[in-house]
Formats: C-alpha cells, sequence, structure tokens
C-alpha cells in the first residue's frame, strides 16, 4: 500500500539527450496509472526508473513517502511484469514464482503457501512444474503476472504486458489484470501505446509525448476534453478529425483572424443538410468506406473549391476527414454528402496545438 | 519446399565433390591409415626392415608405466587448464558485459591473444618466467620462491598449464560474451527486482543459461589442451624436466621421432585417434541438441 509520486522527473543521458523533460505525476494508493504515448515518447523509460532500473538524473521518486532516486531495485518493494516476460527460461513455474521470496529469506512453507495461493488464483495449478517453454504466450504472461502477486509489494509495474498476444487474449488478460488489481487494490503503474487498453484500464491516465506529459487525468475527462492537439488525435481511434482555421469563425469573442485548429471526433459528426446553430458543416466527397459490424467509417475529402479550412500539416492527410456513423449503411463511394457538428462537440485548439481553448 | 539441386548427369556431382574428397583422403585418411598400419608393425633398431606383430605394441604400451603416467599427466593438464581459463574467461566476460565506456575496445583487446601462434606463446612465457631470464623469475624468487621450472617438474607443468590457459581465454571469452548477449537482459533486471544480489544472480541466473556454452567451451578446451598444446610444451620445457610434462601427444612425438620407436608411436596416435573421435562423438551427441538448461 503506497502512493507513488514523480516530482519533476528527469532523465538526461551521457551525450545530452533527454529521454524525459521533467515530469509530475501524483498516483494515490490503490490507484491504477497508464502511461500512454507513442514509441519513443519516454514512458518505458520513466516507468525503469520508477523500478530503479535506469538512474534518475533529476527530480524525485517517491514510493510510499520515501524518496527512492538512490535505493536498489530489491529495496523499493515493486514487482514488475515485463513485455517479453522475463521468466527463469531454466526454472519450473513454481521455482520461477518463489525466486523472489526465497532471495528475501522467506521461509519454504510460507513460499509454498504463497506460490500456490497465486497459482490458484492465475489458474496455474496445474502446470507449477512445469518449464517457460512448455507454456503458451497466455501462460507465460500468467506466471510473470504471478511472480509479481506472490511478493505482495507496494506497487507494481507493468512495462507493455500484452503486447505479445493475441488479440483476443489480449482482451481477456486486460480485463483480468483490471479485475486482480482491484481485488488487491495494490498501486499500479501500467505502460501501453494502446489507447483502448490505457482507456479501459486507468484510474488515472499519463498521456506521453516526446519526454513531457501531456496531460494527466481520469481517462474519460481526458478524452472529452484533450488538452492538446496530440492528446485529441492519440485518444480515440480513429483519431479526431484536426483541420486549421481561423478562430474567429466559430468563436468572435477572440481576436478577428487569430488562427487556430478545429477538432472534431468522427463520431461527433452526423450527415445532415442542415448546419446546427454555432456548429459546423463540411461538405464531403466519399472516397472510402470501412464496415466494421456496428460501425462504419467514411473517409471523405473536402473538395478544394469548397474547402474553407485546411488540415494541419502531420495530423491528417490534407483534406481528408473520418466520419464515424452507426450500422452499416453508407454513401457509395463517390457520393458528395454534408456533415455536420454540434456547438459543444467542437474543440478548439490554438495554432500551434499547445493549448485548449475553451469554448 | 526441399532443397535439392538437379543434375543432368549423374556424374557431374560426384565430379564437383572430387577435389575435396581428393583431399580428404590424400591428406587426413591416408596418413591415418598409415598409422594405423604403422602400429601393427616393429622396427628393427636401424630401420632397415619391420616386421608385423600384430597387437605387440599396443600390448607393449599398455604395461608401460611411463604411458599410463603420461595419461594421467594429460587428463591432469587438461581438466585444470580448461577450468582455470574457462573460469577467467568468464569472469572477463561477465565484467566485459556491462554497458561501459570503451567496451568494444577492450573486448577487441581481450580477443587478440588467441591470433598468437602457440609456439610463440611459449616464447613469450619463457621470456616472463625463464629461471635465469625471466622478468618475473626475480620477484618470485625475491618472494622466497625457489622458481625453478627447469629442473622443478611442478613448477615446469604449473608453467605449462599458465601459458596455455592464457592462449585460451580470448577464445573463451568471444563464446562467454555472446553467450552472455544472448540472454535477454531483462530477465536479469527481473532478477534483481527480485532481490538476488549480483553474486546470487550469477549463480542462479547466469550461471545456469550459460551452461550450454559452459559444456561446448569445456569439450572444446578439453581437446585443445589435448592436442594444441604440443607447440607450447616444446618451446617451454620439452617435456622435461625428466618426463614431467610428457603428454601423450607429446610422447607420440618424443618416442617416435625422438626415439625412433615408430611402431608404439603410431599405435600412441591411434589411440589419440579413437580419443578425438570420442570427444568428438560426446560434443555433437550433446552440443548440437538446442536448449540443455
Amino acid at each position: 500500500m503506497a502512493n507513488v509520486t514523480l516530482r519533476n522527473v528527469r532523465k538526461t543521458y551521457t551525450g545530452g539527450f533527454e529521454a524525459i523533460k521533467g515530469v509530475n505525476v501524483d498516483v494515490a494508493d490503490g490507484q491504477f496509472c497508464v502511461l500512454v504515448g507513442p514509441s519513443g515518447c519516454g514512458k518505458s523509460t520513466l516507468l525503469r526508473m520508477v523500478a530503479g532500473l535506469e538512474t534518475v538524473t533529476g527530480g524525485e521518486i517517491d514510493i510510499g513517502g520515501r524518496v527512492v532516486n538512490q535505493v536498489e531495485p530489491a529495496d523499493r518493494d515493486i514487482a514488475m511484469v515485463f513485455q517479453n516476460y522475463a521468466l527463469y527460461p531454466h526454472m519450473s513455474v513454481f521455482n520461477n514464482m518463489a525466486y523472489g521470496l526465497r532471495n528475501r529469506g522467506m521461509k519454504e512453507a510460507e513460499v509454498k503457501t504463497r506460490v500456490d495461493e497465486a497459482a490458484r488464483v492465475l489458474e496455474l495449478t496445474p502446470m507449477l512444474e512445469r518449464k517457460p517453454r512448455q507454456l503458451s504466450g497466455g501462460q507465460r504472461q500468467r506466471v510473470a503476472m504471478g511472480r509479481a502477486i506472490v511478493r505482495q509489494p507496494k506497487v507494481f509495474l507493468f512495462d507493455e504486458p500484452l503486447s505479445n498476444l493475441d488479440a483476443k487474449l489480449r482482451i481477456a488478460m486486460r480485463v483480468e489484470i483490471r479485475k486482480l488489481q482491484r481485488r488487491l487494490n495494490t498501486t499500479s503503474i501500467y505502460v501501453t501505446h494502446d489507447q483502448l487498453e490505457a482507456m479501459t484500464l486507468a484510474d488515472i491516465l499519463v498521456v506521453m509525448n516526446g519526454g513531457q506529459v501531456e496531460q494527466v487525468g481520469n481517462p474519460l475527462a481526458i478524452y472529452e476534453k484533450p488538452a492538446t492537439t496530440f492528446v485529441a488525435s492519440f485518444i480515440g481511434a480513429p483519431p479526431m478529425n484536426l483541420m486549421s482555421t481561423r478562430i474567429d469563425e466559430i468563436k468572435s469573442q477572440l481576436g478577428a483572424g487569430e488562427a487556430g485548429i478545429l477538432g472534431i471526433r468522427p463520431e461527433d459528426f452526423v450527415i445532415t443538410e442542415q448546419t446546427p446553430a454555432g456548429g459546423v458543416a463540411l461538405p464531403l466527397t466519399v472516397e472510402a468506406i470501412e464496415r466494421v459490424g456496428a460501425e462504419t467509417f467514411v473517409y471523405g475529402s473536402r473538395a478544394q473549391d469548397e474547402q474553407r479550412v485546411a488540415a494541419t500539416p502531420g495530423e491528417l492527410p490534407p483534406g481528408e476527414v473520418i466520419v464515424r456513423i452507426p450500422g452499416s449503411e453508407a454513401p457509395p463511394i463517390g457520393q458528395k454528402i454534408r456533415v455536420a457538428a454540434v456547438r459543444n462537440k467542437l474543440h478548439l485548439f490554438s495554432g500551434d496545438g499547445r493549448t485548449r481553448i475553451e469554448a | 519446399m526441399q532443397k535439392q539441386a538437379i543434375f543432368q548427369s549423374k556424374l557431374l556431382p560426384y565430379a564437383l565433390v572430387a577435389p575435396q574428397l581428393a583431399i580428404v583422403l590424400i591428406f587426413f585418411y591416408w596418413p591415418a591409415l598409415q598409422a594405423v598400419i604403422q602400429s601393427f608393425l616393429l622396427q628393427d633398431a636401424f630401420g632397415l626392415s619391420s616386421t608385423f606383430v600384430w597387437f605387440e605394441n599396443y600390448i607393449e604400451l599398455f604395461k608401460d608405466a611411463a604411458y599410463f603416467e603420461a595419461i594421467v599427466r594429460t587428463f591432469f593438464f587438461s581438466f585444470a587448464i580448461a577450468v582455470s581459463s574457462l573460469s577467467f574467461a568468464l569472469l572477463l566476460a561477465v565484467m566485459a558485459d556491462k554497458p561501459l565506456r570503451g567496451s568494444m575496445l577492450y573486448r577487441t583487446l581481450l580477443i587478440w591473444p588467441y591470433a598468437v601462434a602457440p609456439p610463440v606463446v611459449g616464447v613469450l612465457w619463457i621470456f616472463m618466467l625463464h629461471p635465469s631470464l625471466g622478468v618475473l623469475s626475480r620477484y618470485l624468487r625475491n618472494m622466497g620462491i625457489d622458481w625453478n621450472p627447469l629442473l622443478n617438474g611442478d613448477q615446469a607443468a604449473a608453467l605449462i598449464i599458465l601459458a596455455a590457459a592464457w592462449k585460451q581465454i580470448s577464445y573463451n571469452f568471444l563464446f562467454f560474451l555472446a553467450g552472455l548477449q544472448a540472454i535477454p537482459k531483462s530477465v536479469f533486471e527481473a532478477a534483481a527486482i527480485d532481490g538476488a544480489r549480483p553474486m546470487r544472480r550469477f549463480w542462479t541466473v547466469t550461471f545456469p543459461l550459460l551452461s550450454p556454452t559452459i559444456f561446448f567451451l569445456l569439450v572444446v578446451n578439453i581437446v585443445y589442451a589435448f592436442f594444441d598444446t604440443f607447440g607450447i610444451i616444446d618451446t617451454m620445457t620439452r617435456g622435461g624436466p625428466g618426463t614431467s610434462t610428457v603428454t601423450l601427444v607429446y610422447k607420440v612425438y618424443s618416442d617416435g621421432l625422438l626415439g625412433g620407436n615408430l611402431g608404439s608411436s603410431a599405435a600412441q596416435s591411434v589411440i589419440l585417434m579413437v580419443m578425438v573421435i570420442v570427444l568428438t562423438g560426446i560434443q555433437f551427441r550433446f552440443v548440437e541438441r538446442k536448449v540443455t538448461y
């Protein structure tokens, strides 16, 4: 039981590369914190710094009220689940789980009780004598989980634990991890690049980009009010449509002519001939259709002569807009349609995409 | 899919492998056969005639106490060379595996000794440890050790083991380093988080995971100590003092070429041949098998 606090944590490698540029996060006791971001954003480095596997070059990492910057990984009372599971290939499942307990000099009877209990919870009892190579991916994953829970640590650290599993198993394990964490009520930090995993697991979501925290908060709050265009395009699939616009067209009280970025989520569009009051409407030509059953994604392009706003470079191909409509009914390719979004579904950002402008 | 080349002519494939076969037959099988034939012959003192004596050379050999001494000595040398060079190489590899500045440089430097020919190794160590010329001998004597490998058989043996082990360290180091780098770093990290201190981590994780490499190197080192130490022995001690550094291979040379007993020498080399076959068999049997831990 412990809270984890990161105070202005920095990581600069010899050679000057700054991997973590001052991160502040506060994870309360028992909370499930997810670090999410694209590859290379520093999320794994940050987790490894909490684990003690990477040195901290600035700031403080505090676990349960104790600054652990100089504390060995073994003495931080944490357990980590690695992406490749990092099971000891020469040890049986039982010994893999017992290793950390025996290293701490626990009595063999107590070791057995704890491992058996973890094996029961994770349904590993029939495979305790097997070696990791005789297990499937999902079973190995559970052994890695077992190795973490037998220790009853203050904090669980997960480094993309599900990324080596197939899609179906990943969803099942995601639910398992969440249930297990709720029951044990152990503070957890979980790293993933999968925004869906991040949304479903997190009590507190930390969106990272380029070694910095873009936004921290409740996942739904982040989804509804992304603080930057990066968060807007990273959280939610398909990503939010981002278009450069002149803010005075949307929000008259700002200075006339100021450039900004308008964001609209694909599901917030409706195909209609009307323009809602204060909302926006776009004429589109249907370019492609993706039917996934319960919903359909329409990829449209804005015709050049009708283009009021241009897409932000790097966010969406110029002129492309994704619209999500329920069901599988969709307009045919090539047809001209008109989509609209209501006022309170519009997201406005400053021209550099770094600040959200509240309507 | 089957990987099979299709030849129009039945003779062409044979013609293509013929050069290789010729080399193997002329330079390997022919001398080996000669040795086997020779081992059944007994030559007169002047080398003018030889008589077919069946297994007499072998029987004589096994009656000879000196031969048994050589066998025991060879096994002892092999064991000592293999253990000392393996353990030292492992120590170096574990240290060189750490991500430190300039690691490429010292990794490269550690591999160099392997390029030195065995007789040169012998000469190098003589320069250091020759009782009257050696630079280190003076210090040893100053420390109160009566260092004279030219007279003291045990010291001569130690010298041979030292030089031969030193020569093999680079080779072992290279394999250990590769073996260490093949183990995912996260396994060591998991062990560190699991509360295993460096020494315990080494014995419970690193060492067992390196066991296939260790076994492979053990066989290679024994073969090396058996057969490739000839150059070192010949330059450093010539088997002496007395017979205290005569190994099986050196005995083949000294009995045959120096002693002129070609029949016995041939019988000894046939026995050595059998040993090589057995060792190679062991190597293929166990080492070629995937994952031994």
